[in-house]
């Protein structure tokens, strides 16, 4: 179906290669899971399917690329638009109308169906993808997840061979990106459709995995394969593939299923008393909530919210997409007026504060990093920092360092990858040394490698007696870094705990170590690992 | 999947060019007319209308913006029309300090007294512009320049899309400085003032440009302009054609409104304008293989609201009285009113 021949692409003739030597061939109905870390060409492998690269994007390709039968160097991305489905990383970027029956009905119109055909095929969209319930609604009203359906919906409709998606599940809950994965399998086993995706967050996409496209990145080459052999040896890996590699188990578990059943002797084998993380509630209060409702026009966000966090802490805020989350870390730092109740950082109010004095109290990075940076280049970006902040020169630079050494000063922070972004934001905030400092979904387009170093420096701070709390979807984060866990829905806190008990105690939220070994309290990888070497 | 789905799921909507004939009709009536007695009502029934047919989309807000805008006008042109513009004669009201101007500027006015008829002649011809400006926001309320967009022959349809995307434009850019603007206040920079607009204007842009080129990628992706091949002379005809019609069209409705010697000219040059561009718009509509999903159908409905409110537009055409009851008018008017209320099309799903 797609067949990459000695494929490759460069942005100029002197860059260094994005792609090269990629020989491969994706079957029909396939699911084929694209991995590798940050920056090593998975945008680019994918883009390259639809033709966006190199006829949108410019460059140099080489070699050939036939999607049924069609090179991509002859055929326009729009000329492709009948067998190849695209949905890009940001499913709201790419909307073109503003109904949602509209937006899954457009593509059909470009490809000039009869309106007959489209006026059935919307219809089996509605229903497959269970979209029913909001076919009138505007666009703008849908959730993260519901909008990322309608995305998916819209090159559906047109019946492409190949649908192509780019971190599909990256910013949907842990439900909704289930949702999301359950309908793509349904198209692979029910139609026979050709699925390439890319995703950081195997642990949610990898037992569906037909094959597994590995980019090893520096030149290496590509390893396509079935996701059993592949997975053995990626750089990248979820939990339970990392588990069953320190365990030696063969063949590798993929599913929570596998690892499950492979673990049995292990778990009546293994007692583990409870870790008991260090810092829970020890140190002086940082930030009081009390009665926190918050309200944006007729939307309520937040209803009547109490929350403590203490230095030393790491709390986790989970719930699903729009629960609440960002309001209340948007509260946190002044940025929404409460519409009732009272916000209290280190005794001041951080609505009131000006914006001088509120970078010493407490530091949000927002869900986009690159929001925080203006400069041109990376050190301009950190003297900046030392002079809004009043600290001494030289201040946000060194920070930097720690979080992501040699880093050259001319870079444009654009140029940066996504967890170079996410780094230098947090160089950024951290240069005002607040005491509280939140992180809104840090872990977006972060490989593994990225998130332990994100885990590291969380864990210095706390150390260092910070007080930190991250809205995240990411329950393997959460499990790795955070003392407590607090549960956010339809604007109220529903759970609030030490992390083992909350997390352990939801299906959606359970890391896949504590699915594998319950009840055995055991969260992450290195938990588990320590407990099969030393089983006491 | 809270159920916050528009009323009308269910009824057909009528067809966005019926309401926009009518709302242009009511608003050439208003252009034509003087007297206040009839803006008002004009007003009147515009509100009235868009009160009961609106619908749940997100446009539907926009006729109490173009009303607040209404009443904006009205209230600069009394105000321009007391300092500055010549009086007609008649008993002082009051008299305003005058400034004497430099002899270059003759002609111009700068305060002096203020009379009572030149108060009224600034308040109805502000009165006009509102009504102007009103039937354009119903014309927006009742339906939404996208939803008219999509009924644009198909020759027209790039250029459609262009506008539509170009309209989404100003909301994403709000949304967009209420992020930059957090982001400030985030990094410990002014928020409010000069300071602060003037680290607005560049992450703004260059955001407004990065979503510009994801979204023509998406569309690219998804088969926007896909064309079958024609020969360069018909191409050529088309687009003179419909670029000749629309100018002459434009020269017909200028005759049309004006009421000088060029409204002679003026229904003859509208014919033939309106032939030509049709023309050139039907050849070039066959280049593009687009279709078009649940296209609008324009039935009775669309038939009684649209001439309803192109009668009223006639029945100014003598210029109505200056005193007195404009009878004719009013009469059309409230024709109009009720077509546009009675006119609720069925309320089965059409079949496409």
């Amino acid at each position: 179906m797609i067949r990459f021949e000695r494929a490759g692409f460069r942005y100029a003739e002197e860059a260094a290669p994005v792609l090269a030597e990629v020989d491969l061939e994706i079957d029909e109905g396939e699911l084929c899971l694209v991995v590798g870390r940050t920056g090593t060409g998975k945008s680019t492998l994918l883009r390259a399917v639809n033709g966006l690269v190199p006829h949108f994007t410019g460059g140099i390709w080489s070699g050939r690329l036939t999607v049924a039968g069609r090179d991509t160097r002859d055929h326009a991305p729009r000329d492709l638009a009948d067998v190849v489905g695209y949905v890009g990383q940001d499913p709201r970027a790419g909307f073109v109308t503003d109904l949602v029956e509209e937006e899954l009905a457009y593509g059909m119109e470009s490809l000039g169906l009869a309106p007959a055909v489209m006026r059935r095929r919307v219809e089996e969209t509605l229903d497959l993808l269970g979209l029913e319930a909001v076919r009138d609604r505007p666009l703008a009203t849908l959730s993260g997840g519901q909008a990322q359906r309608v995305a998916i919906g819209s090159v559906l409709a047109a019946h492409p061979r190949v649908l192509v998606l780019d971190e599909p599940t990256s910013a949907l809950d842990p439900v909704g990106a289930e949702d999301v994965l359950a309908i793509l399998q349904r198209l692979v086993h029910d139609l026979g459709l050709t699925v390439v995706l890319a995703e950081h967050r195997l642990e949610r996409v990898v037992h569906l995995a037909d094959s597994v496209v590995l980019l090893p990145g520096g030149g290496r080459p590509v390893a396509y394969g079935p996701a059993g052999t592949i997975m053995g040896d990626s750089p990248v890996a979820p939990p339970v593939v990392r588990l069953g590699q320190a365990a030696g188990w063969s063949p590798l578990p993929l599913s929570v299923r596998d690892a499950r059943r492979a673990a049995a002797p292990l778990r009546a084998r293994l007692t583990v008393a409870p870790s008991g993380r260090p810092g829970t509630g020890a140190g002086s209060a940082v930030a009081a909530v009390r009665g926190l409702a918050v309200r944006y026009g007729t939307v309520t966000a937040l209803r009547s919210v109490d929350l403590a966090v203490s230095r030393g802490e790491v709390v986790a805020l989970m719930g699903r997409n729009g629960a609440g989350k960002s309001s209340l870390l948007s509260a946190l730092v002044g940025l929404v007026r409460p519409a009732s109740g009272r916000v209290e950082v280190l005794g001041a109010v951080p609505h009131e504060l000006r914006a001088r004095a509120m970078v010493r109290h407490a530091g949000l990075v927002p869900q986009e990093p690159a929001d925080l940076l203006y400069a041109d280049t990376v050190a301009a970006e950190c003297r900046a920092a030392d002079r809004d902040m009043a600290a001494p020169e030289g201040t946000c630079r060194a920070l930097f360092d720690r979080l992501l050494p040699d880093v050259a000063g001319d870079l444009h922070p654009r140029d940066l990858s996504e967890g170079g972004r996410l780094c230098l934001a947090l160089a950024v905030i951290l240069t005002g040394r607040p005491p509280l400092v939140l992180l809104d979904e840090p872990t977006r387009g972060l490989d593994y490698a990225a998130k332990a170093r994100l885990v590291e420096i969380v864990r210095e701070l706390t150390e260092a007696g910070h007080a930190v709390v991250i809205a995240t979807h990411d329950v393997e984060l959460a499990a790795e870094v955070a003392t407590r866990a607090v549960v956010i829905a339809d604007g109220e806190v529903v759970a609030d705990g030490p992390t083992e008990e909350v997390l352990v105690s939801s299906p959606a939220f359970a890391p896949q170590m504590s699915k594998i070994f319950a009840p055995l309290p055991l969260l992450t990888v290195a938990q588990a690992t320590a407990a099969l070497r030393d089983p006491s | 999947m809270a159920g916050r789905a528009s009323p009308v799921s269910t009824a057909r909507r009528l067809h966005p060019g019926a309401w926009w004939l009518w709302a242009l009709g009511l608003a050439t009536a208003a252009i034509r007319t003087t007297s206040p007695l009839l803006l008002l009502l004009i007003m009147a029934v515009t509100g009235l209308v868009v009160a009961v047919r609106r619908t749940g989309d997100p446009w539907a807000g926009s006729y109490a913006v173009f009303l607040r805008l209404g009443i904006v006008v009205v209230i600069v042109r009394v105000v321009f029309w007391v300092v500055f513009a010549a009086q007609a004669p008649g008993p002082a009201l009051f008299s305003l300090p005058s400034v004497t101007l430099p002899s270059w500027l003759a002609g111009t006015r700068i305060g002096g007294p203020v009379t009572a008829d030149g108060l009224r002649a600034g308040l109805y011809d502000g009165l006009r512009l509102a009504a102007v400006l009103v039937c354009l926001g119903a014309a927006n309320a009742l339906a939404s320049p996208s939803r008219l967009l999509k009924a644009v022959p198909g020759a027209l349809y790039e250029m459609g899309v262009a506008v539509v995307v170009a309209m989404t434009f100003a909301p994403q850019a709000v949304t967009h400085v209420r992020r930059v603007r957090a982001a400030h206040r985030l990094r410990g920079r002014p928020d409010r003032g000069l300071r602060a607009v003037r680290g607005l204007v560049m992450p703004v842009i260059e955001g407004a440009l990065e979503r510009s080129v994801e979204l023509a990628a998406a569309m690219d992706s998804r088969g926007y302009g896909r064309v079958s091949a024609i020969s360069p002379v018909r191409r050529r005809a088309t687009a003179t054609l419909t670029i000749a019609g629309l100018l002459t069209v434009c020269v017909g409705l200028y005759g049309l409104l004006g009421q000088g010697v060029t409204a002679a000219l003026g229904a003859p040059a509208l014919v033939l304008g309106l032939a030509a561009a049709t023309t050139g718009l039907w050849l070039g509509g066959r280049r593009s293989p687009r279709t078009r999903y649940r296209p609008d159908p324009w039935r009775w409905p669309e038939w009684l609201v649209s001439v309803c409110g192109l009668a009223a537009a006639a029945a100014t055409a003598g210029g109505a009285p200056e005193t007195g009851t404009p009878l004719l008018p009013a009469a059309a008017l409230v024709l109009a009113l009720a077509a546009a209320l009675l006119s609720s099309p069925s309320v089965r799903r059409e079949p496409a």
